[in-house]
């Protein structure tokens, strides 16, 4: 199974995670270089294409999710390198969260926002050398080595989900490169998803016990994702562009 | 009537100099702009994760835009066959090329990475508006080059017909295509309008016809050539037209808009929010730049009067250039509607209306383009034979007679 499941949503239970932790580390030992005893399904060889068997998506209980809960945000910072110039108008923020509040009955909800993962992408439409593409598992990303910095895809994104690179970056990470000029944006962790794990986002809101966050094979109709879609329900935001996103929202 | 002699300016005159040396001045500090912008990266300017494309892009559209319109004296001399037009056919064509090699530049020099260019010329995806664009602004400048040879060269003029054909159909596609870069925007509530293509086909008619007027008048004045009153007539009709044609198409614009629901918000904060586009859109665009030039092109004394025609035409450029800043700004200042009917509040800036002030280094990149523009119109007079020696049309029967 390639979801990260917990029997008990709304409390986490740090010796399983330990254990699981602590037991994919045992299984990843290879009895000679380049044979694993054990892999992830989701783990790929590096020469191994990514196909559309898979889709990944997420899924968010917003009435999981804490206003003032940041967790997910700085999970993704920490993970990706991004930090803040004190600019707040051009500083990148892949992930965000959002409150909304009904006008008619005040009700109020707080949501994490992110690149939406779309099945059809307005940003890989319309960018120009197709540095903005989508993997076959579903994944948008930048190809930074043809970004020309033209922006028409923030232009063009419904969900704002993208920032420009407005100054020379310091201190990158080498799983998450970025790069002045260019736009970038939540990449799902696609690094991490190769290797077997789960975004950073989603291991931060896992953290904190809120769960309100599940990410996991959309194609797969045992997956906890596909299980929990099917059972509840849930919203994409703007549905009504057809875009298809990849991430859901319980309770918008 | 006579066959139409061209002629190049002499060019040592203090004041050629002197607007050489000033242009100079101008592009050098427009890739200067650039040249702070690339390097610091471009938190330096106005333009933000909020409003992406800032006062570079209104200059780019702008000079586009207009390129396509400059090319009308060409093509109703060469597509509609009148003769009248034939004299002032070769500046036209010059003028939209210069016209859409300024737009380019900034266009380019705004990138993040312009030192991708190549990656750009080469690396395509067809589903991109932006991409078919590319084709099309090379596509226009090939093009019209042909059209210029063709018409001075005594062995192709036959063909000149042709081209301009050819010219006339492309540069009407490019307008498509330019105002598709906002017509296909389906996320944005200001742009996803199909009307986009013909409105801006008609701000290319209007603008790039106002810029014409401006620059045939100077040629003329300063090559003493006498501008005569029934083209000045023709010239100012014409105009009239065109600005009209814009007055309508921005009505079919917003009133399609107002009428549903979903675009009533937007519309409001466009039209009657009382905000600098508001005021742009009303002022600017409306009244100083439709309106009152309209009058006076209307009007069958200051029609014919060379002052009033070369305000009408700079009204025309003023109000553009206004209705280019509250399309593209404008409608990123709007926030994303992600979720209709709910306030929405974050720290990216969820819900808010945007704000955006030009820096300096934006303005001189833009009139660098501006400056590019006019300086290839400036050399290119003095070292090739494109302005007439009379505004008289050529005879009939001189379909067939080289134009130099």
């Amino acid at each position: 199974m390639s979801d990260t499941k917990s029997s008990t949503p709304g409390a986490v239970n740090e010796n399983r995670r330990r254990w699981l932790q602590g037991g994919a580390a045992a299984a990843m030992i290879t009895v000679a270089p380049g044979v694993l005893l054990w892999r992830s399904p989701a783990a790929r060889e590096a020469d191994q294409a990514v196909t559309s068997a898979v889709r990944w998506g997420l899924l968010i209980y917003t009435s999981r999710c804490e206003e003032n809960c940041s967790a997910c945000v700085d999970g993704c910072n920490q993970e990706h390198g991004l930090k803040g110039h004190g600019r707040p108008q051009t500083d990148a923020q892949w992930i965000r969260k959002i409150t909304l509040r009904d006008p008619t009955s005040g009700h109020v909800r707080s949501l994490p926002v992110m690149c939406q993962h779309c099945e059809h992408p307005p940003c890989v439409d319309v960018c120009p050398t197709g540095a903005s593409f989508k993997r076959a598992d579903g994944i948008v990303l930048v190809d930074k080595h043809i970004c020309i910095g033209c922006r028409y895809c923030m232009m063009a994104c419904p969900y704002k989900a993208r920032s420009f690179v407005h100054e020379e970056l310091t201190d990158q990470k080498p799983h998450s490169p970025r790069g002045k000029g260019t736009v970038e944006s939540c990449t799902l962790c696609v690094h991490r998803i190769d290797a077997g794990g789960i975004p950073a986002c989603v291991e931060a809101c896992e953290r904190t016990g809120h769960q309100a966050l599940v990410f996991g094979d959309l194609n797969d109709p045992d997956s906890l994702i596909s299980t929990k879609l099917r059972e509840l329900g849930a919203t994409q935001i703007r549905d009504d562009l057809g875009t298809n996103p990849g991430v859901y929202y319980r309770g918008i | 009537m006579s066959i139409t002699k061209f002629r190049t300016i002499e060019g040592r005159s203090p004041g050629y100099l002197a607007l050489l040396g000033a242009l100079g001045a101008l592009l050098l500090a427009g890739l200067g702009s650039a040249w702070y912008m690339e390097h610091n990266g471009h938190y330096v300017t106005g333009m933000s994760n909020q409003i992406v494309w800032g006062m570079p892009h209104v200059f780019a559209v702008f000079l586009i835009v207009a390129a396509s319109g400059a090319l009308n004296a060409a093509s109703i001399g060469s597509v509609f066959g009148k003769l009248e037009y034939k004299p002032l056919a070769p500046l036209s064509a010059l003028l939209a090329m210069a016209l859409l090699a300024g737009g380019l530049a900034v266009l380019v020099l705004d990138l993040g990475r312009p030192d991708r260019l190549i990656v750009a010329m080469t690396t395509y995806n067809f589903k991109s508006i932006f991409a078919w664009n590319i084709f099309l602004y090379v596509g226009f400048l090939a093009i019209v080059a042909v059209y210029l040879w063709w018409m001075m060269e005594r062995r192709m003029y036959r063909y000149h017909r042709i081209a301009g054909f050819v010219a006339f159909i492309w540069r009407l596609t490019l307008t498509t295509g330019t105002g598709s870069i906002f017509g296909f925007l389906v996320a944005r509530e200001a742009y996803d309008a199909a009307v986009m293509a013909p409105l801006f086909i008609a701000m290319s008619l209007s603008f790039g016809l106002a810029i014409f007027i401006l620059v045939l008048d100077f040629s003329c004045q300063r090559t003493h050539l006498p501008i005569n009153h029934e083209m000045l007539q023709r010239l100012a009709r014409l105009l009239a037209i065109f600005i009209a044609a814009v007055l309508y198409f921005t009505a079919v614009q917003h009133l399609t808009n107002l009428y549903a629901a979903e675009h009533q918000n937007v519309e409001h904060f466009i039209l009657f929010s009382g905000n600098k586009y508001s005021q742009l859109f009303w002022i600017g665009q409306v009244l100083f730049g439709g309106f009152i030039p309209l009058l006076i092109l209307l009007h069958p004394d200051y029609r014919a009067t060379r002052a009033w025609v070369t305000i009408a035409s700079v009204l025309v450029i003023i109000g553009g250039l206004c209705q280019i800043y509250v399309i593209i700004i404008g409608g990123q200042a709007y926030p994303l509607e992600m979720f209709p009917g709910k306030e929405v509040s974050s720290g990216f800036f969820d819900g808010e209306v945007s704000t955006y002030s030009a820096t300096l280094p934006e303005f001189l990149l833009g009139l660098g383009g501006v400056a590019l523009s006019l300086l290839i119109l400036s050399l290119a007079v003095r070292v090739l034979p494109l302005l007439p020696q009379c505004l008289e049309p050529p005879r009939p029967a001189g379909e067939e007679t080289p134009a130099s």
